[in-house]
């Protein structure tokens, strides 16, 4: 039998710089603030559905999709990438026992904080009531736009820095495979940096000036299509942190292995490459668009499916390794041996159950011509609730049961309400899902404030009502989230906390002969993704002729 | 790299449902004829009033069976508010907006297309059941989003 490698270089342990530590944590800080923030309209929209309006209760709240941006803004794009800024950093770090370099890390936060309070100013001032979409012609204060940008920013400059730690470590280390950890950390945010290019030339050239005064009109049909060419790989930047955890830490944490080290490799250069030529799918019924290219981009996103099923196999595997090291036994018993009194276990194993409704759900979004029927009802947000609503928003949650008292040095103050956090979420997002996706079904459409629409169908009642009960349950969770960590920081018992991430090893050894060293040559796999991306979205932007027709428009 | 043959069986039925449902959408679109919008036209939106055919918004027979609904989007009506179309017939919906983007989803069917200024929409649907089907914008479109809806009246085929 191979011998067991472990996914970093020095498994005994290793230690950053206090001060390193403490950009991260407060990059991790933002994130969860960010998250709890933004689920108080959360809470809000599912009640809409219930038909109860509670936006009287919120100071300083105009109108309902003031709150609605806030929602998405603060949950799927602060939240997830101040997380994955503090997260991907550190695993590198860790993995290749490296200090990271500090004037990067320190560039990335600043960015990070400036575009934060920009963003706040223009939402918070009813400025920037657009939705995070932000869908042109509808125009938004220049500081939404510039803020974003800054937050984009901050990802590419926590990317130069683990970029550098890496060749740092290649440079020492001539003709060894890149350690596991580092290599899947890396590539998360390389594809992520592949696919935020076209949003920012959307806010750099079009929206920002745009907004300033400096262009007259802009074409909204251009600019909501580079939205799309990054809008479908970023739910993969959103969803690869977890996976990381999935792949890298889970394993350790159930006593398991991870079953394949080139196997991992090869998912994450499938999502490099996969991740970014599929974003038209969400546009399949745009006019201006040909049905031929939205055909190829839907065929390409069944492609994307693969490593996410690839995915649950090695996961499942390496629970089942773990389970029946503690002594499970049988086809099914095993899964009762899983470690589910552990909190950060627990909420990461209820997050992969709810993805398999995610992927389901998702894979009837690409179906082409079955778009038809769901496409901007409210089956969307119960697919990605259950997406980067739970199968990432739950692991991070997870993530952040031993990462926070890793980073502070204080013991986690109550796994018990840790545990029925993550419980009543799960519970939640299972009652909510059940009634936006059967909802949507009937047509009930998403991103609108249904407790005063002028219109109703009495098929939408029930759905509606268990959104507003499954939404409250997930704010629930929430709240007890945020009670657990904001506790463990000011009042966790000192020394009580992890010393070290949970380094997992994986079954099979990295070769170092044949074709298995080729993963680790990023370049060329990054060169073959812009490749396909040439081919996936050379014919839009060839034969498109755009035409700026639009003055922007501030209806909010 | 070493694939346990488990995982081998887990990812060729994977490759073969994903093929299946491949074939079925294939099925759906060649054999069954259902479409999606595709390019069928620009526009200024600022001239759409001015522009054939959203000079004359409604319905019009264009052969014997057929008929084009033109319809405008903009904040926050559908103009006509109201269309009626005869069971049974094929309906070429021909759509654009003037000011911000829209949705137009007919509830209870498939038709489901984006109004994007500067652009044509265009789907063809047939009403099989007589009735009242709400058309919903369903895309957010400002402070009055959520009153923006309209209606599709199928009437009896021959019944006028």
């Amino acid at each position: 039998m191979a011998a067991l490698t472990p996914v970093v270089t020095n498994p005994q342990g290793y230690e950053l710089p206090a001060e390193q530590r403490r950009v991260l944590r407060w990059m991790l800080y933002v994130g969860y603030a960010a998250l709890t923030a933004g689920v108080f309209h959360g809470l809000a929209n599912a009640l809409s559905y219930a038909r109860i309006s509670i936006l009287g209760w919120f100071p300083g709240l105009t109108t309902y999709y003031q709150g609605l941006t806030a929602h998405g803004v603060a949950n799927v794009l602060i939240f997830t990438f101040s997380f994955a800024n503090g997260f991907l950093p550190l695993m590198t770090a860790r993995a290749l026992s490296r200090p990271l370099d500090r004037r990067w890390l320190w560039s990335s936060f600043g960015a990070l904080v400036v575009g934060n309070v920009l963003v706040i100013y223009a939402v918070v001032s009813n400025q920037a009531s657009i939705l995070y979409t932000s869908y042109a012609p509808l125009q938004a204060h220049w500081s939404y736009y510039l803020g974003l940008v800054l937050v984009v920013v901050s990802t590419w400059l926590a990317l130069g820095g683990m970029l550098i730690d890496l060749r740092g470590w290649r440079r020492e280390h001539r003709g060894a495979r890149i350690p596991l950890l580092a290599y899947i950390s890396v590539t998360s945010y390389l594809m992520w940096f592949l696919a935020s290019l076209p949003v920012a030339v959307s806010f750099l050239v079009f929206l920002l000036p745009w907004s300033l005064g400096l262009r007259a009109q802009v074409d909204p049909l251009l600019t909501r299509t580079l939205f799309w060419f990054t809008g479908h790989a970023i739910v993969y930047a959103w969803l690869l942190p977890a996976y990381v955890s999935w792949y890298a830490l889970i394993p350790r944490q159930v006593d398991g292995r991870l079953i394949s080290d080139s196997y991992t490799r090869v998912v994450w250069i499938l999502f490099l490459l996969l991740s970014i030529p599929t974003g038209i799918h969400h546009q399949y019924t745009d006019p201006g668009i040909s049905t031929h290219l939205k055909a190829l981009h839907g065929v390409l996103t069944f492609g994307i499916f693969f490593p996410s099923l690839a995915t649950a196999f090695s996961v499942m595997a390496a629970l089942e390794i773990g389970a029946r090291r503690r002594g499970g036994t049988g086809l099914l018993g095993w899964i009762r041996r899983i470690p589910w009194g552990d909190p950060s276990v627990a909420a990461q194993l209820l997050a992969m159950l709810t993805f398999v409704l995610g992927g389901a759900t998702g894979l009837i979004n690409a179906s082409y011509t079955m778009n038809q029927v769901i496409h901007n009802t409210t089956w969307v947000p119960g697919h990605f609730h259950m997406t980067v609503g739970t199968a990432v928003a739950l692991t991070l949650m997870g993530v952040a049961y031993w990462l926070i008292p890793y980073l502070t040095g204080r013991g986690l103050f109550s796994r018990r309400l840790a545990l029925a956090s993550s419980w009543v979420y799960a519970i939640g997002i299972l009652i909510f899902a059940r009634g936006m996706i059967s909802g949507g079904l009937h047509g009930m459409p998403r991103r609108t404030f249904m407790a005063e629409a002028t219109y109703d169908n009495p098929a939408w009642r029930l759905p509606g009502i268990l959104t507003g009960i499954g939404g409250t349950l997930m704010f629930v969770g929430v709240m007890l989230f945020f009670l657990v960590i904001g506790l463990t920081i000011v009042a966790g018992r000192r020394g009580a906390a992890p010393a070290d991430i949970p380094v997992s090893e994986t079954l099979t050894a990295p070769s170092r002969t044949g074709w298995e060293p080729w993963l680790d040559r990023l370049g060329w796999w990054f060169a073959a993704a812009v490749l396909l991306i040439l081919i996936a979205y050379g014919p839009f932007f060839l034969t498109y002729e755009p035409a700026a027709v639009s003055p922007g428009f501030k209806l909010f | 790299m070493k694939v346990h043959t488990y995982e081998k069986g887990f990812l060729a039925v994977g490759i073969l449902v994903l093929l299946a449902c491949l074939a079925a959408l294939l099925y759906a679109t060649a054999g069954a004829g259902i479409h999606l919008p595709g390019r069928a036209g620009r526009i200024d939106p600022k001239q759409v009033y001015r522009t054939p055919p959203f000079d004359r918004p409604g319905v019009r027979e264009v052969a014997p069976g057929r008929y084009e609904a033109v319809i405008v989007g903009q904040t926050w009506i559908f103009n006509p508010p109201e269309i009626r179309v005869p069971a049974g017939a094929e309906v070429i919906f021909t759509a654009t907006t003037v000011d911000v983007i829209h949705g137009f989803n007919v509830e209870g069917t498939r038709l489901n297309m984006m109004l994007i200024p500067g652009q044509i929409s265009r789907n063809s649907y047939r009403f099989d059941d007589p009735g009242e089907y709400l058309i919903i914008c369903h895309e957010y479109c400002g402070l009055g989003h959520h009153t923006m809806a309209g209606k599709v009246v199928v009437e009896p085929a021959g019944g006028s």
